[in-house]
């Protein structure tokens, strides 16, 4: 390994193969207390209609073996715990420990969503806790927690704007969504049975509010809006664009997924958001867990209050109960309510901070410009405007040297970190988006500083090592072209296949 | 604060590194007028004993020392340490989305072994890793039937449970897509006549539960057959999975949704599961979610990756399946890991387990004068029984024996009027049954 790899070295590394390779019949890792109730005869009970012969190849493995099994797997896998994760718009911060620690407590991990509510007091505290909390955060004024993931958020969102305007006479037809926006955004507004209308950032990146003036009539419902923006940069007039929406009858979504930049700092409330959902596992760290689970709380002003999702938390006389009661409601997005396991794990982060949440969001902003003005000089800014949390450089100065930003980005595993996100967003060709966090010390922020500038060095000196990266890891570049084309999604027995 | 790894000259520093007289100044893209002034009105910080603190405060605001007979969509079952140990390892909860293969590839053989262990329990060719939940991903199944027929009429049982139709209800609305509710028989199964009278060529999918909302087991064999015959499609949800170590999988239905809540996963108020959907070969370019394919390297040594992505929203935006994105992959690896543990005999002795106290309790609560089983039909850990009187009235007072009793099933189904679900698992005891049914006979015996 380089000496100018200075944050990791080579670690012998455990192979393992399937689970269902280890496997002998016989073999378990899991036994029952002994059955203290009559056997039942399962084929009188269910008939042959109804009676399984056996789990056809299901694994037959000891316990220890299942641990070692995942843990060999663990170590192939890069982490949050284990170092910097830049990936832009994906807010990699701690997941303080603690709140995995009460997200299992009795009385808390027990609780069934259909139990009494007179026994359900701690639970419904929780929700209504957290519930304030956002909302002193956000600036807004009511909420539902019911949402598993940002996604479905903007789709309640979405669904609630549709029931607003319809309540008016008129659901309209569609939704306007900058280029800058996340994937998600259309794939929402679509199930939410809009048409989108894609409008144009102007030359700073951001929204560019000649052309939203032209593009708006009767028929927008709603312009989706990241703030800050995917390039890391506030929106400065959204207020007048809040403003101007509202004058023709539509409203302003805001997907809060870059929340890590404002959180004490500016409320989405003050700007005139109508509707906005938080990415629970992004600001308020609740772990990523390899994909999720998230929570996407909705957080709306009064007007469209009325048709939040059911059921909604109510107070009365002290006490806190579900109510089910709510005639212009959308109705439900998702079985009981919500992901309150990782609604706990929120709380608990919040609570953490109390008001010096402000000092986390500064601390973010603080580590991103620190990158920005380390890094501008070798790679290329394509968007001048100021940074907050996040900074997207783009990969012209490397392409000259045949060098893109998903090789630099595969070159910085070698260098011990986890790539930034690349190619998105999609207004920026080649784009480097890279999102420290508040988490990183002025160390880690140096060490991916010193990486980055090394590899613009190899870019221009050895592009080949570069683009052939990573080159030290388990496997190399894999085949995904192939993968698509001849999918093979899940393990077969020799004999079968 | 104890998250934050900077000391207050290193912020001093990098400011000056920055170019920057104060933090205030990296704010000032924000119009003053839109910038919060002073601090925001939040509790107090908290230390991590504070914290513990006030979480067992609210913990004990809630139902610890009850036993319970509630399951509907939510089960108790025995869990693994060992799979909360692997949980807690920080390279799986502490990751992101494995789209950076080379450095994801436990996540990534994990969720491969998944997929398998999904498509071998549902019998279906392929299972995606995953869905929000069970309900979530009956409403995406249903979409993904539309896609597939071009139609829009969907047929679904009234035995679906009530807060899966209402979130079905809720994706497909704006979609313009039609529902028809399909009562059940004198069994509780799917009324195959009303099926057959609603069945027409512009049916997109039939929808059913097994075991399901009542605890009844569907002839799903029967119920696609009926649905294939007008060319819609059979889509059935589970919520009850340990049920698949003992009955027959839903093998011939076109798309499967389950939850998978009852490996390893505790109940925790309603969440996080997860859901998961599962259907033939043909069909996976309309599936939504995220799949890991097996492929290889330069080298050609075996490795995982993301795959078909050309669905998905990131790539596709407003043309995708979907809009998810982040789903429920830490729970999908519970789910793993427990199966792998329980394996082959284990799934099958749990569910033994369940079907064995069910019938115990069954036969214990008819017992009771006046308490009737209401539905025929085969069932596996849950059943409907009928009292003489309201079930809040009898639920309140087992209460006082601290019993948490069945679910009332009158609000949202009014036929159904003194007529409870019953739920009983591996966890439950003979004697919390036996302490059942006899709280349940004193306060039966006891006039109103």
């Amino acid at each position: 390994m380089s000496d100018r790899i200075k944050k990791a070295s080579r670690n012998v590394s455990q192979n393992e193969g399937l689970i269902f390779e280890q496997s002998a019949p016989g073999k378990r890792g899991m036994e029952l207390p002994p059955l203290d109730v009559p056997a039942a005869d399962a084929r009188a009970l269910l008939g042959a209609e109804f009676l399984r012969d056996e789990v056809a190849n299901f694994p037959e493995v000891s316990e220890f073996e299942v641990l070692r099994h995942f843990t060999r797997l663990s170590t192939w896998n890069y982490a949050i715990d284990l170092g910097m994760y830049p990936l832009g718009s994906c807010t990699m911060k701690y997941n303080p420990r603690v709140n995995e620690f009460i997200a299992r407590l009795d009385g808390i991990a027990t609780e069934h969503p259909y139990q009494p509510q007179e026994l359900s007091q701690g639970c419904l505290k929780i929700l209504a806790t957290l519930t304030q909390c956002l909302l002193e955060i956000t600036g807004m004024e009511a909420a539902t927690l019911q949402p598993a993931a940002g996604a479905q958020g903007e789709l309640t969102g979405l669904l609630l704007i549709r029931a607003y305007l319809a309540s008016r006479g008129n659901a309209r037809k569609k939704v306007l969504i900058p280029d800058s926006a996340h994937g998600t955004n259309p794939a929402t507004a679509v199930i939410a049975g809009y048409e989108v209308e894609n409008i144009r950032s102007d030359a700073r990146g951001q929204i560019d509010v000649q052309h939203l003036k032209q593009t708006l009539t009767e028929d927008t419902a709603a312009l989706m809006v990241t703030n800050p923006s995917t390039l890391g940069t506030f929106e400065p007039r959204i207020a007048e664009v809040a403003e101007i929406l509202h004058a023709h009858g539509a409203l302003l979504y805001m997907d809060g997924a870059n929340m890590n930049a404002l959180a004490g700092v500016a409320r989405p409330g003050d700007f005139g958001v109508d509707v906005m959902h938080l990415n629970l596992h992004k600001t308020f760290s609740t772990p990523h867990g390899g994909g999720g689970p998230g929570a996407g709380p909705v957080l709306v002003k009064r007007h469209l209050e009325p048709f939040l999702p059911i059921p909604v938390l109510v107070e009365k006389e002290g006490r806190l109960r579900l109510d089910l009661n709510r005639p212009q409601s959308i109705g439900r997005v998702r079985a009981f309510v919500g992901n309150f396991g990782v609604l706990v794990r929120a709380l608990a982060y919040t609570l953490a901070y109390g008001p010096g949440i402000r000092q986390a969001t500064e601390d973010a902003v603080l580590n991103a410009n620190y990158i920005r003005k380390k890094l501008e000089d070798v790679y290329d800014l394509p968007y001048n405007s100021p940074s907050m949390h996040e900074v997207v450089f783009s990969d012209a100065r490397q392409k000259k040297f045949g060098v893109n930003t998903l090789d630099i980005a595969k070159r910085l595993i070698d260098y011990g970190f986890h790539p930034y996100t690349t190619a998105f967003p999609l207004i920026v060709p080649g784009a480097l988006m890279i999102e420290p966090t508040e988490s990183e010390s002025r160390q880690e922020c140096d060490l991916f500083i010193d990486a980055m500038r090394s590899i613009a060095e190899e870019a221009a000196s050895d592009p080949e090592l570069v683009k052939t990266a990573p080159h030290a890891t388990r496997v190399g570049r894999l085949d995904e072209v192939g993968a698509a084309r001849h999918p093979v999604l899940r393990w077969k027995p020799k004999s079968s296949s | 604060m104890r998250y934050l790894p900077k000391s207050p000259s290193e912020r001093l520093e990098m400011l000056e590194a920055i170019g920057a007289h104060s933090i205030e100044e990296l704010f000032s893209t924000i119009p003053e007028a839109l910038r919060v002034k002073g601090a925001l009105r939040l509790p107090a910080a908290m230390s991590e004993a504070e914290l513990i603190a006030f979480f067992r405060d609210r913990a004990a605001e809630n139902s610890q020392g009850y036993s319970s007979f509630l399951g509907a969509g939510v089960y108790n079952h025995l869990r693994s340490v060992v799979t909360d140990a692997i949980l807690q390892r920080g390279e799986f909860l502490t990751s992101y989305t494995p789209y950076q293969a080379e450095i994801s590839q436990g996540t990534l053989q994990a969720i491969f072994e998944f997929q398998t262990l999904m498509s071998e329990l549902t019998g279906q060719e392929v299972a995606n890793a995953s869905m929000y939940d069970g309900s979530t991903a009956t409403a995406e199944a249903v979409l993904m039937a539309e896609r597939l027929t071009h139609k829009r009429r969907v047929l679904v049982a009234r035995s679906l449970h009530p807060e899966y139709r209402q979130v079905l209800s809720t994706y497909g609305r704006s979609l313009g897509h039609e529902v028809i509710e399909i009562g059940y028989t004198r069994s509780g199964e799917l009324d195959p006549d009303a099926l057959r009278a609603a069945l027409t060529e512009q049916t997109a999918a039939v929808v059913v539960q097994s075991p399901n909302f009542f605890g009844v087991l569907e002839p799903v064999a029967r119920i696609a057959e009926m649905a294939h015959s007008t060319e819609a499609l059979a889509v059935v949800a589970i919520a009850e999975g340990v049920s698949l170590g003992i009955v027959r999988p839903p093998a011939e239905a076109d798309i499967v949704a389950l939850e998978t809540q009852s490996f390893g996963m505790p109940p925790s108020y309603g969440g996080p599961y997860a859901g998961v959907i599962a259907t033939r070969e043909k069909f996976i370019r309309q599936m939504p979610g995220r799949l890991a394919g097996q492929t290889s390297d330069a080298q050609g040594r075996r490795g995982f990756c993301l795959t078909l992505a050309t669905r998905e929203q990131h790539i596709r935006r407003e043309r995708a399946t979907s809009n998810i994105c982040t789903n429920q992959a830490l729970y999908a690896l519970a789910a793993t890991v427990h199966l792998c543990l329980l394996g082959k005999q284990g799934l099958r002795e749990m569910a033994e387990h369940n079907l064995a106290k069910a019938q115990f309790a069954l036969e214990e609560l008819q017992k009771i004068p006046g308490v009737e089983r209401v539905f025929s039909g085969r069932v596996f850990n849950e059943f409907v029984v009928r009292f003489p009187r309201a079930v809040k009235l009898v639920n309140a007072q087992l209460l006082r024996e601290k019993i948490i009793g069945p679910l009332p099933l009158g609000s949202t189904l009014p036929e159904l009027t003194k007529c409870g679900l019953v739920c009983v698992t591996e966890t439950t005891s003979r004697a919390e049954i036996e302490r059942l049914a006899g709280a349940v006979r004193k306060i039966l015996a006891t006039p109103l």
